[in-house]
C-alpha cells in the first residue's frame, strides 16, 4: 500500500526509476528481436509484419517508457533536495503521473494479443497507414494520451516546485545546473505534448469518426500529420536530451573537483537550445515536397543548434581543464557521454543539411545518428546520474570495479551496434526493412553482435545495482569530493525519509 | 503571483499532503475507458460495460479527492505558500490546453493556406482532380454532395456575445466575493453558470441545424472535420467549464470562501476567461473569415 498511495517526492522517484528500467528491459529484449531478425539477409526468425510491430513498440517504449521517466525520476529524487524543499509541489499530482504509466504501458503492451497485433507503423505514427491498422492503432493512441497526461502533470509539478519551493536565498541563478534543464525541459513538455495528443486525435477521428484530417480526397493532407507530430517531435528531442545535460553538468564539475565553467552561459544555452527547438521541425521531412525556401530555413535553423549545444560541449570540457580529475563510474559514462553526443551531433549536423539528407533520410544513416544522441546522449547520462547518486539514495556505495566493467562493455558494444549503421545508411541500407541486400551482410553481423553484448552488459548493471542495494559498503554523507549541491553539504547518507521540512538557509 | 516568487521570510512548512488511493483509482478508470472505447470502435459493443465501469469509477475518484481537498482547504491546511503552487499549477494546465487547441488551429490554418489551395494546383488537376477549385469553405475534391457553410453572424454572433458577457458576470461575481456580498456573489456566479449552459443550448441546436439543413456533417471533408473538431473540443470545454462553476456555486451557498482566500473560485474563472478566449479565435477563423 505504501508504494501505491505514496505522496512522498522519494518513494516515487524510486518506483518511476524502476518502471523505466522495467521498460528499458522490455524495449531492449524489443531491439535485441529486431537485430536478431537482421543478424543475416533474407527472413529468417518472424515474419515482416511482425518486424515492423517491434520496431515501432521499440521506438515508443524506449522514448516514453524508459528515457523520459528515467529522467523524472531523477528530477523526482533530486529537485526538492537540490532546491532544498520539503517535497514536490503537488504531491498527490505525483504520485498520479506516475501511476499512469502502468496503465498506458499495459495497454501498449496489450496491443501485441489484439487482432492484427501491435501497430507496425513505426514510433511516428504516419499517416495515412494509421488510419489503416487495427484495433492496436487504437490502444496505442489511448496510451500515448494516457501517457502524455502524465507528462503534462508531472511537468507543471516540476515547474511549481521550482519556482514556489525554493529555499530563502536559493536564487534561480544558484540553482544547480540539473533543476535549470528539467524547468526548461518541463516548459517542452507542457508545450509540446497536448500538441501530440492533438495528433494522435486527429488520427483517432479519422480512423472511426469519418473526419479527413490527412485525407487529401477530403481536402486534408497526410503532411498535416507529419507538421504536427513534429512540432511536437523535436521539442521531444530536446525533452530527451536536457535532463541528461543537466546530470552531466553536476558530475563532470564534482570530478573536476572545481566549480562548473560558465554557469551562466550554460543557463542560456539551455534556453536556446529550447527556444529553437520550436522552429526546426521539418528538418525530419525534408522529403515529403516542401518548397525550397522551406527547407532552407528550417536548414539554417537547425544548424542555429549547434551554437548553443557547441557552448555546453565547450563549457564541459572547460571544467575539466586543469581539474583535479578521477575517473570514477559516473564520470567515466560523462566522458562517454561527451566523445558520443558529440558525435551524435556532428552527424545531426551532416543531416541538417538539405542535400546531404534527401540522400541519406530513412536510412541507417539516421538510425545510428538518433541513437548516438538517444544511448549515448540520454542512456549514458542516466547512468551517470545513476552512480553518482545511488550512494545517496540507498547509503551504499556500488562496487566501483564492476560499475567500470559495465561502462567499457556499454561503450564498445554500443560503438559495434551503431558506429557501423554510419557505413550501412551511406550505403543506402533502408531502415525499418527486415531484409537486406548480401553486400550489407558483414556490417549488420557487427552490429547485430554488438546489441546481443550491450543487452548482456545491462543484466551487469542490473547486479551492480542490487548488489549496491543489499550489500554495499556504507556510503558517506558525501562520497565525492567535489559534489557541492545541497543533497551533499546539508544531508546525511542515506537520505531521511522526510528532508527539509524546514527550509534551509542558502547563502 | 509576485508574492509567490521566493517564499522566504514567510510561512515555514508547506502542506506536504497525506497519502490517497484516488490517484490510482482515476488511473485505472482511464485505463478502463480507454480499453472500453478501443473495443467500441471496432464493433465489439461490450466495451460500453467497460466504458461505464471507467466512468463511474472517475466520477466517484473525482468526487472524493476533490472532497478531500475541499475539507483540507476549508480546514485552514493552506496558507500563501500553497496558494503560489496552486497559482501556476492552474496557469500552466490553461497554458497545456492552449497547446491542445494550438493542434486543431495548426491544422485549420495548414488546411486553408497548404492542402486544399494545393489540390487545386495545376499539376494536380491534370494528373488527379479535375476541375476541382479551391475556395474555402472545401470539402476536399472528392466530395460530391453539396453543403453549406456555417454562417458568422447568426446564430454564432448570439453565442460570441454569450459567452463574453459571462465572462463580464463572472468578474462581477469575483468583485462581489472580495467585497463579502454573498447574495451579489450566488447572483452574477448563477448567471455565468446559465449564459454558459445558453451557448451549449444554442451550439447544440446549430448542430442539429447543421445536420440537417446544411448536410454538414463531422465526415463533410476538412471543413466538417476542423469545424466540428474545434468547436466541439470548445463545446466540451464549455461543458466542462459549467461544471466546475456550478459545483463553486454551491461551495458558496454552503459559505465557503472568504475576501482573502479563495482561488478555487479564481482557477475556474481563469480556466473561464481561457474558454472565452478560445471561442474568439474559433469566432474570427472558423466561422467569419
Amino acid at each position: 500500500m505504501r508504494w501505491i498511495t505514496t505522496t512522498n517526492h522519494k518513494d516515487i522517484g524510486t518506483l518511476y526509476l524502476w518502471f523505466s528500467f522495467i521498460m528499458f528491459s522490455v524495449g531492449g529484449l524489443m531491439a535485441v528481436g529486431i537485430r536478431m531478425e537482421l543478424f543475416s539477409p533474407g527472413l529468417q526468425v518472424m515474419d515482416p509484419d511482425f518486424f515492423n510491430q517491434l520496431t515501432t513498440m521499440h521506438g515508443l517504449i524506449m522514448v516514453f517508457g524508459a528515457i523520459m521517466p528515467v529522467f523524472v525520476g531523477f528530477a523526482n529524487w533530486q529537485i526538492p533536495m537540490m532546491i532544498g524543499a520539503p517535497d514536490m509541489a503537488f504531491a498527490r499530482l505525483n504520485n498520479w503521473s506516475f501511476w499512469l504509466l502502468p496503465f498506458a504501458a499495459t495497454l501498449l503492451v496489450l496491443s501485441f494479443f489484439m487482432p492484427g497485433g501491435a501497430p507496425g507503423v513505426g514510433w511516428t505514427m504516419y499517416a495515412p497507414l494509421t488510419v489503416q491498422m487495427g484495433i492496436g492503432m487504437d490502444l496505442t493512441i489511448f496510451a500515448v494520451h494516457i501517457l502524455g497526461m502524465s507528462s503534462i502533470l508531472g511537468s507543471i509539478n516540476i515547474i511549481t516546485t521550482i519556482l514556489n519551493m525554493r529555499a530563502p536565498g536559493m536564487t534561480l541563478m544558484k540553482m544547480p545546473l540539473f533543476v535549470w534543464t528539467w524547468l526548461i525541459t518541463a516548459y517542452l513538455l507542457v508545450a509540446a505534448m497536448p500538441v501530440l495528443a492533438g495528433a494522435v486525435t486527429m488520427t483517432l477521428t479519422d480512423r472511426h469518426f469519418g473526419t479527413s484530417f490527412f485525407n487529401a480526397a477530403g481536402g486534408g493532407d497526410p503532411v498535416l500529420y507529419q507538421h504536427v507530430f513534429w512540432f511536437f517531435g523535436h521539442p521531444e528531442v530536446y525533452i530527451i536530451a536536457l535532463p541528461g545535460f543537466g546530470v552531466i553538468s553536476q558530475v563532470i564539475p564534482a570530478f573536476s573537483r572545481k566549480p562548473l565553467f560558465g554557469y551562466a552561459s550554460m543557463v542560456y544555452a539551455t534556453s536556446a537550445i529550447a527556444i529553437i527547438s520550436f522552429i526546426v521541425w521539418a528538418h525530419h521531412m525534408y522529403t515529403v515536397g516542401m518548397p525550397v525556401t522551406g527547407q532552407l530555413f528550417f536548414m539554417y535553423a537547425t544548424m542555429l543548434v549547434a551554437v548553443p549545444t557547441g557552448v555546453k560541449v565547450f563549457n564541459w570540457v572547460a571544467t575539466m581543464w586543469k581539474g583535479s580529475l578521477t575517473f570514477e563510474t559516473p564520470m567515466l559514462f560523462a566522458c562517454g557521454f561527451l566523445f558520443m553526443f558529440t558525435l551524435g551531433g556532428f552527424t545531426g549536423l551532416v543531416l541538417s543539411l538539405v542535400p546531404i539528407d534527401i540522400q541519406v533520410h530513412d536510412t541507417y544513416y539516421v538510425v545510428a545518428h538518433f541513437h548516438y544522441v538517444m544511448v549515448a546522449g540520454a542512456l549514458f547520462a542516466a547512468f551517470a546520474g545513476i552512480y553518482f547518486w545511488i550512494p545517496k539514495w540507498t547509503g551504499h556505495m556500488y562496487n566501483e570495479t564492476l560499475g567500470k566493467i559495465h561502462f567499457w562493455l556499454t561503450l564498445v558494444f554500443f560503438n559495434m551496434i551503431f558506429f557501423v549503421q554510419h557505413f550501412l545508411g551511406l550505403a543506402g541500407m533502408p531502415r525499418r526493412i527486415p531484409d537486406y541486400p548480401l553486400m550489407f551482410e558483414t556490417w549488420n553481423k557487427i552490429s547485430s553482435l554488438g546489441a546481443f553484448g550491450m543487452g548482456l552488459a545491462q543484466l551487469l548493471f542490473l547486479y551492480v545495482v542490487i548488489d549496491c542495494i543489499r550489500k554495499g559498503a556504507p556510503a558517506p554523507q558525501k562520497p565525492w569530493e567535489g559534489a557541492d549541491s545541497l543533497e551533499w553539504t546539508h544531508l546525511p547518507t542515506p537520505v531521511p525519509y522526510h528532508t527539509f521540512e524546514t527550509p534551509p538557509v542558502v547563502k | 503571483m509576485a508574492q509567490s516568487a521566493s517564499p522566504s521570510g514567510r510561512q515555514q512548512h508547506y502542506a506536504v499532503p497525506s497519502p490517497m488511493p484516488w490517484p490510482i483509482m482515476g488511473s485505472t478508470a482511464l485505463f478502463l475507458m480507454a480499453l472500453g472505447a478501443a473495443f467500441v470502435f471496432n464493433g465489439m459493443l461490450a466495451g460500453w460495460a467497460s466504458i461505464a465501469a471507467g466512468f463511474v469509477l472517475l466520477l466517484y475518484m473525482m468526487a472524493r479527492w476533490f472532497g478531500e481537498v475541499i475539507g483540507e482547504s476549508e480546514g485552514g491546511k493552506y496558507g500563501g505558500w500553497e496558494d503560489g503552487s496552486f497559482r501556476w499549477g492552474m496557469s500552466l494546465f490553461i497554458f497545456s490546453e492552449v497547446m491542445f487547441f494550438a493542434a486543431f488551429f495548426g491544422a485549420l490554418f495548414w488546411t486553408r493556406v497548404m492542402s486544399v489551395p494545393d489540390l487545386a494546383s495545376i499539376e494536380s488537376n491534370a494528373l488527379m482532380w479535375p476541375g476541382f477549385d479551391a475556395h474555402w469553405p472545401s470539402a476536399g475534391p472528392a466530395f460530391l454532395e453539396k453543403f453549406q457553410s456555417m454562417g458568422a453572424w447568426g446564430l454564432p454572433a448570439i453565442n460570441t456575445a454569450l459567452l463574453l458577457s459571462s465572462g463580464v458576470t463572472v468578474t462581477f461575481a469575483h468583485w462581489a466575493l472580495i467585497r463579502n456580498d454573498r447574495a451579489k456573489l450566488l447572483v452574477w456566479l448563477a448567471l455565468t453558470v446559465l449564459l454558459g449552459a445558453t451557448f451549449l443550448g444554442v451550439q447544440a441546436y446549430e448542430y442539429g441545424h447543421a445536420y440537417s439543413a446544411l448536410n454538414l456533417k463531422l465526415s463533410t471533408g476538412v471543413y466538417g472535420s476542423t469545424f466540428f473538431m474545434l468547436t466541439g473540443f470548445h463545446g466540451f470545454h464549455v461543458t466542462i467549464g459549467a461544471i466546475m462553476l456550478t459545483v463553486i456555486w454551491f461551495r458558496c451557498l454552503k459559505g465557503h470562501f472568504n475576501p482573502d482566500h479563495h482561488f478555487a473560485f479564481e482557477g475556474v474563472a481563469w480556466y473561464w476567461h481561457f474558454v472565452d478566449v478560445v471561442w474568439l479565435g474559433l469566432f474570427i477563423f472558423v466561422y467569419w473569415l
